[in-house]
């Protein structure tokens, strides 16, 4: 259990690496080849060559790509000085540098929008768990069935819709034309009702979608295991069908559902981005589309470092439920 | 029933006849029936994929005959019409968003573009993507994960990994962050060619760790059958087994997972231009439809509503047909 954990963290650890470096290289070198400045495009089109040039001493532009890389690691874990030409600047750790744009720290901006995208997350994927794998297991078991049928054409239906799109039904139909919720959001400190209240359509849209994907496997996933010898066994015998069911069928069909809800929650806790901009959430996923809109090197790096630390952070929890659930995965 | 046919496949990979001679003894007496056959007649009976493929291929003339049905109802995609619009509120006059015997769904607000037209000419982009950026995965896909199969060692290692990695990568960010820093000439590109080159590149570069995993996974079980040993005694060359022999077995996962791909693709496409880094205006797309819609959608819902549908009917079209493509060629499916 031990090696196999120890394993699993030091892959995390080195795919962690690697997208640092692929994020960099996007940023650094494309723009490079296509021949833009990044200096020029964080002082504006009109500036001085002065200025540019203090930018690029500052920001330490100038240095080779790998360079940077390195300075922007240190600075995660033992903060940066911004030294170059001239005046000094401090950026305690965990350092994520300043923003191209605004100049704002990042880490606090980071630290203020994590909340709004974990609580739209969590909150959807216990909903889309309890009624996805409750409706994937019931049509897997009256398969053929009138339900079985309307459940899976409604699931069908979910997986088509564009996420922005049933939002903004939502949104017409349940804040303007009935006038139930106002679909503004929140923050959980000022009101937890209200939060509450502006969370509701979020979820439940989310959930939705999610809802219909975790279904439709549910089901192709149980009916696979119903056919499968030990099931057979277990009936023969003479197991309730109930017990066959809850305790060996369904801890097989969990297997798969855990695996893509550890890659789901850690992408959509990394940011939100369709739902975010659709409800106009201020989270992570909001953040990081306008930081791209805008070439902000700094705010994209760290969204991107966030949100590949928590699809690391839920692979890794799921990894440990699986050796949990299913003895085999420990001595593999 | 007629006897068995010489389709070309059958030649090429003499397992091909036998397993459809065996899946036929199956599932009905002793005619022999190839494998593209029996799905076929397993499609055939199935009412909802059937529908959906016809979808498809309405969806599939109204892209490709776009100008002409632009012309037919005498619309211009581009042309303004501001005398339909309320100078007050920007949004089309009369109910409905605008919607006459002139414009069959209305017209946009502030410009009073025809939406009918413009849903027309936004199919060409939607399908274009959908349809080659799955083209990219699947060319990626097979031969790198059939290389990885076939060869195993190294080579497998090194591709395996680079799958899991691309999996585990936050796509959507990645995918957004890269069509957004590219430039905007490319390759003798200009605008809104330079932006679907890259979007289908990316998307479909995002998309191959899909098929690479079927197709090593399959490969890595076909190369131990008795005809590929038989082909290698024969004195095959690495090169024959892998396309001749191999190939040709890989086919039915493949279009299983490409029939399951185009709608997702079709998908990112529109939250791409939805976010504002897909196909830019004045090209019409129904993504970016949607998005302009978004600042309407109190004063103007039917707006939203048109493109809305029309990226949700094409989805589910889609889906209909692979689910019922992919039912009917698993070999172990009794529906």
């Amino acid at each position: 259990m031990l090696a196999y954990l120890i394993r699993r963290l030091f892959a995390a650890a080195v795919m962690l690496v690697v997208i640092i470096l692929v994020v960099f290289g996007i940023f650094f070198l494309i723009p490079k080849w296509a021949g833009v400045d990044i200096a020029t495009s964080f002082v504006g089109k009109q500036a001085d060559p002065a200025s540019v040039e203090a930018v690029r001493q500052k920001l330490g532009l100038a240095d080779p790509v790998y360079s940077q890389a390195w300075e922007f690691f240190k600075g995660i874990f033992v903060g940066r000085t911004y030294s170059g030409g001239g005046d000094v600047t401090h950026c305690a750790a965990p350092c994520f540098g300043y923003s191209f744009r605004s100049e704002q720290a990042v880490w606090p901006v980071l630290t203020d929008r994590f909340p709004v995208t974990l609580g739209l997350a969590l909150g959807a994927a216990v909903l889309w768990l309890v009624f996805g794998v409750a409706a994937g297991v019931l049509s897997a078991l009256k398969r053929g069935s009138l339900w079985d049928r309307g459940a899976m054409l409604v699931a069908l239906s979910g997986v088509s819709l564009p996420i922005y799109f049933t939002g903004m039904l939502a949104l017409t139909v349940v804040s303007f034309k009935l006038d139930l919720l106002d679909g503004q959001f929140v923050p959980i400190s000022h009101s937890f009702s209200g939060w509450l209240g502006g969370m509701i359509l979020p979820w439940i849209t989310l959930a939705f979608l999610y809802a219909a994907m975790y279904a439709r496997i549910t089901r192709a996933t149980m009916m696979e295991i119903l056919g499968e010898d030990y099931i057979r066994t277990a009936r023969a015998k003479g197991l309730r069908e109930q017990v066959v069911i809850r305790k060996h069928a369904m801890r097989s069909t969990m297997t798969p559902i855990l695996t893509m809800l550890g890659m789901d929650l850690g992408a959509l806790i990394g940011g939100a981005i369709l739902t975010e901009t659709t409800f106009n959430l201020p989270g992570l996923g909001q953040k990081v589309l306008d930081a791209i809109k805008n070439q902000d090197l700094p705010f994209i790096l760290g969204v991107t470092l966030i949100t590949s630390l928590a699809v690391l952070i839920a692979n890794l929890v799921v990894d440990i439920l699986y050796a949990v659930i299913d003895p085999r995965v420990r001595l593999a | 029933m007629t006897a068995p046919l010489h389709e070309p496949a059958a030649e090429a990979a003499p397992s091909a006849a036998e397993e459809a001679a065996e899946a036929g003894t199956a599932a009905k007496a002793v005619q022999g029936r190839s494998l593209g056959r029996i799905a076929w007649e397993r499609l055939k009976r199935d009412k909802l994929a059937l529908t959906g493929g016809v979808l498809v291929l309405v969806l599939i003339l109204v892209a490709l005959l776009a100008p002409v049905i632009t012309s037919l109802v005498g619309q211009d995609p581009d042309a303004y019409h501001e005398n339909l619009i309320d100078p007050l509120f920007g949004t089309p006059k009369g109910s409905m968003g605008g919607i006459s015997g002139e414009h069959l769904l209305g017209v946009e607000p502030v410009n009073g573009r025809d939406i009918f037209a413009r849903i027309v000419y936004g199919a060409q982009i939607s399908l274009l993507v959908g349809f080659l950026s799955a083209v990219v995965a699947i060319v990626l896909g097979t031969i790198l994960g059939i290389l990885a199969g076939f060869f195993g060692g190294w080579v497998d290692a090194v591709i395996s990994r680079v799958m899991d990695g691309l999996l585990a990568f936050p796509q959507l960010l990645f995918i957004i962050a890269l069509v957004t820093v590219m430039p905007n000439q490319l390759l003798g590109l200009q605008g809104t060619g330079v932006r679907v080159f890259v979007m289908i590149l990316v998307i479909g570069f995002f998309g191959w760790p899909y098929i690479g995993r079927v197709v090593r996974g399959q490969t890595l079980s076909l190369r131990e059958r008795e005809y590929v040993e038989a082909a290698r005694s024969l004195g095959a060359g690495r090169f024959y087994i892998l396309f001749k022999e191999l190939l040709p077995n890989l086919v039915a996962p493949i279009i299983v997972y490409t029939t399951m791909m185009i709608p997702t693709n079709i998908l990112t496409e529109a939250a791409l231009s939805f976010l504002g880094v897909g196909v830019k205006p004045p090209t019409s797309s129904w993504g970016q439809m949607l998005s302009t819609a978004m600042d309407y959608y109190e004063a103007d819902p039917m707006y939203m509503v048109v493109p809305g549908v029309a990226i949700f009917v094409t989805v589910l079209a889609f889906n209909l047909f692979g689910d019922g493509v992919r039912d009917a060629l698993d070999p172990k499916g009794s529906r």
